[in-house]
């Protein structure tokens, strides 16, 4: 299996005032394509800082990152967007939805900065929000939608790219139970397929859907272990 | 450069600004207002320029009439108080020593300056009228408009001294029947018959003509009113580019050297400057030009500056948005272009239906004043200006969409994604 993602002594720190906090202190990690990671963590463990780092949109101090066998270094912000574009997906705690825009517009966005066409953007972006099972709900704006349906166009609008690598930040936070399992029925299903996913996530039972689950503390990894895999569906009516 | 003729660019941007119509009709209105009150201002000011420029059109812009008066100072013997009579060979001087004058043309005139206007009589009807003496070269300096069938004096009528004349509307009605062709036909000036040739359209160009004037040739006048060689005043015509003032100073130094008046005798000789009037009038009308012009431009970057205003407080608003975008793949340049877009857009559109509404209302004000006694002619702004105005607007407001869009990329995708 090819790697997919590589990190070397990934090290970070921010500077607060006088004092630096240093957040990320050696991260050595690595996922193989088709992998299902959970990144777990006390708050403050510096497991969203490595997710940003890992989605580009946060830069380490020091180490290396390969992404799909590519070597990420001094990106400016144009190029780091041509990668997130091509190589990322994401998904937020708060959706992160384009308020005005229906649910079938804020899953072609990705495909618009590729250049992709309006009539194919549309036929694609269709095909995703099928997959995620909304597309009776193609034409609503993010407000018309719940929870756990909003979090699924932002799932359809992440896989639209069909990126190598899906960065999914506290993807349940703001979901109840049930919508949660639903949205990991999903998440799964998409990692059936083949595609490499990493979650952060600071719930147990989320963690226990993934395959792996890596433990953060204090900037170092304390623990990295694969695991049986609990089927969300077994929880979905 | 390719960015901005893409479709998919303009759909996007059509997307968000269609999407937030509340906040794009706001936006828009500001230099809707500005375009709208610098077409209107500079319309206005052309249609008042033009307004004065037709109310002199009757007249040469250079012109002006010079007559005398008496002395007012002692000169190689004369005492002061003298009385100083014009001569026709005054003309022909003024003519030979001023290279400026175009055309002069001497003129008599009875019931004008004090003394008694001639009785005219037809049949039953009479009444008393100013009878002017002209030369044919007059009309060349203040047109004088004549109806349809009949003419103005001509060198055969000066030469022979012929008995005709051009009388005025008011004559007209006077004299004639009202649908009676006066045009050949005769009326008695002082015991003689003259014939009838034109009827003048009556036009304010001396503050001293009314619309009952009779015109006859110099010479006839000059024959039947005795009045030898002496001319009442002179009517001169500079050439176009000449100084208007230089000239009546130049006339009246060498009507003073003719007759032996002191050289600083301001009082010898009176002139009327119609070319200064004009040109101040026309001065004027330009200072309101420009200054509605000036006025507008300033309206229209006011607008301008509330665009950007409310476009900066729109990239606050819409950091996350941007935020989303970035993490999607939206580069900082098209980030940029979209806000520039955006803006140049917006204030394209509002400058569209601004100079629309100027153009409407523009010609709503010219069927308002059409037919007042108002200098106020076809209200219209040269296209340049127009295409100027729409040049600087676009200019400005990419200029303007500067400060939101750099804003909006100033700030990281990742902090600009945490805030809600």
């Amino acid at each position: 299996m090819a790697k997919m993602i590589e990190i070397k002594n990934l090290q970070k720190s921010y500077q607060m005032g006088k004092n630096s906090l240093h957040v990320l202190k050696g991260i050595d990690f690595s996922a193989e394509e088709g992998e299902l990671v959970a990144i777990m963590g006390s708050s403050g463990s510096g497991k969203s800082t490595l997710l940003n780092i890992l989605g580009l949109l946060d830069v380490a101090d020091t180490g290396e990152y390969h992404l799909d066998g590519k070597l990420i270094k001094n990106l400016n912000e144009t190029k780091a967007a041509k990668y997130r574009n091509q190589f990322l997906g994401f998904i937020f705690q708060s959706f992160n939805l384009i308020n005005y825009k229906n649910a079938l517009e804020n899953v072609t966005l990705p495909l618009y900065y590729q250049g992709m066409g309006r009539k194919e953007r549309q036929k694609k972006a269709m095909k995703y929000l099928e997959l995620v099972g909304l597309k009776d709900w193609a034409h609503h704006l993010p407000n018309e939608l719940s929870g756990g349906q909003k979090q699924r166009v932002a799932i359809a609008r992440a896989m639209a790219a069909e990126p190598k690598v899906i960065l999914a930040d506290e993807l349940t936070g703001a979901l109840d139970s049930t919508t949660s399992y639903e949205v990991m029925d999903v998440i799964q299903k998409i990692n059936d397929q083949g595609n490499t996913i990493l979650v952060v996530t600071h719930e147990n039972d989320i963690a226990h859907m993934c395959k792996r689950i890596i433990y953060l503390k204090d900037g170092v990894i304390e623990e990295d272990k694969k695991i049986k895999q609990v089927r969300a569906s077994e929880y979905v009516q | 450069m390719k960015f901005i003729f893409d479709r998919n660019t303009w759909q996007e941007i059509f997307g968000s600004i269609q999407k937030n119509k509340v906040r794009t009709i706001i936006t828009v209105i500001g230099v809707l207002w500005g375009i709208f009150i610098y077409i209107t201002l500079a319309g206005s000011a052309q249609g008042m320029d033009n307004g004065f420029e037709k109310s002199f059109e009757s007249v040469a812009r250079n012109s002006l009439f010079a007559w005398s008066q008496s002395t007012s100072k002692p000169y190689a013997g004369y005492k002061t108080g003298r009385s100083i009579q014009l001569k026709f060979r005054d003309g022909e001087i003024l003519a030979n020593k001023i290279p400026e004058i175009e055309y002069i043309a001497p003129i008599n005139a009875r019931g004008v300056f004090g003394d008694s206007a001639a009785t005219a009589v037809r049949g039953g009807k009479s009444g008393s009228y100013a009878v002017y003496g002209y030369i044919p070269v007059y009309a060349k300096i203040a047109t004088k408009k004549i109806y349809d069938n009949g003419r103005f004096f001509n060198r055969e009528d000066m030469e022979q001294s012929r008995k005709v004349c051009v009388i005025g509307e008011r004559t007209q009605q006077e004299l004639f029947e009202k649908d009676e062709d006066p045009i050949g036909g005769y009326i008695r000036l002082d015991d003689i018959y003259f014939q009838v040739v034109g009827v003048h359209k009556f036009t304010q160009t001396t503050p001293f003509e009314n619309d009952g004037d009779i015109f006859i040739p110099f010479s006839t006048f000059k024959k039947i009113f005795n009045k030898g060689e002496n001319v009442d005043f002179f009517a001169i015509a500079a050439y176009d580019d000449a100084d208007v003032v230089q000239v009546e100073k130049d006339v009246k130094a060498v009507l003073r050297r003719n007759h032996k008046v002191h050289p600083e005798d301001e009082r010898a000789f009176g002139a009327f400057n119609l070319g200064e009037i004009f040109n101040r009038i026309m001065g004027f009308s330009k200072g309101i030009t420009f200054l509605s012009l000036i006025v507008g431009l300033a309206t229209i970057l006011a607008g301008v500056i509330g665009i950007g205003n409310i476009l900066l407080i729109s990239v606050k608003e819409r950091t996350n948005e941007l935020g989303i975008r970035r993490a999607l793949g939206a580069t900082p340049r098209e980030v940029r272009m979209q806000i520039i877009l955006e803006s140049v857009f917006l204030t394209m559109i509002a400058g569209i239906v601004g100079i629309i509404l100027g153009a409407i209302v523009l010609s709503a004000l010219n069927s308002a004043t059409e037919g007042i006694d108002f200098p106020y002619t076809n209200p219209t702004l040269p296209i340049p200006l127009v295409i100027g105005a729409l040049l600087i607007m676009v200019v400005l407001g990419t200029l303007i969409g500067l400060i939101p869009a750099q804003r909006a990329v100033s700030i990281k995708p990742i902090d600009a994604l945490r805030e809600e």
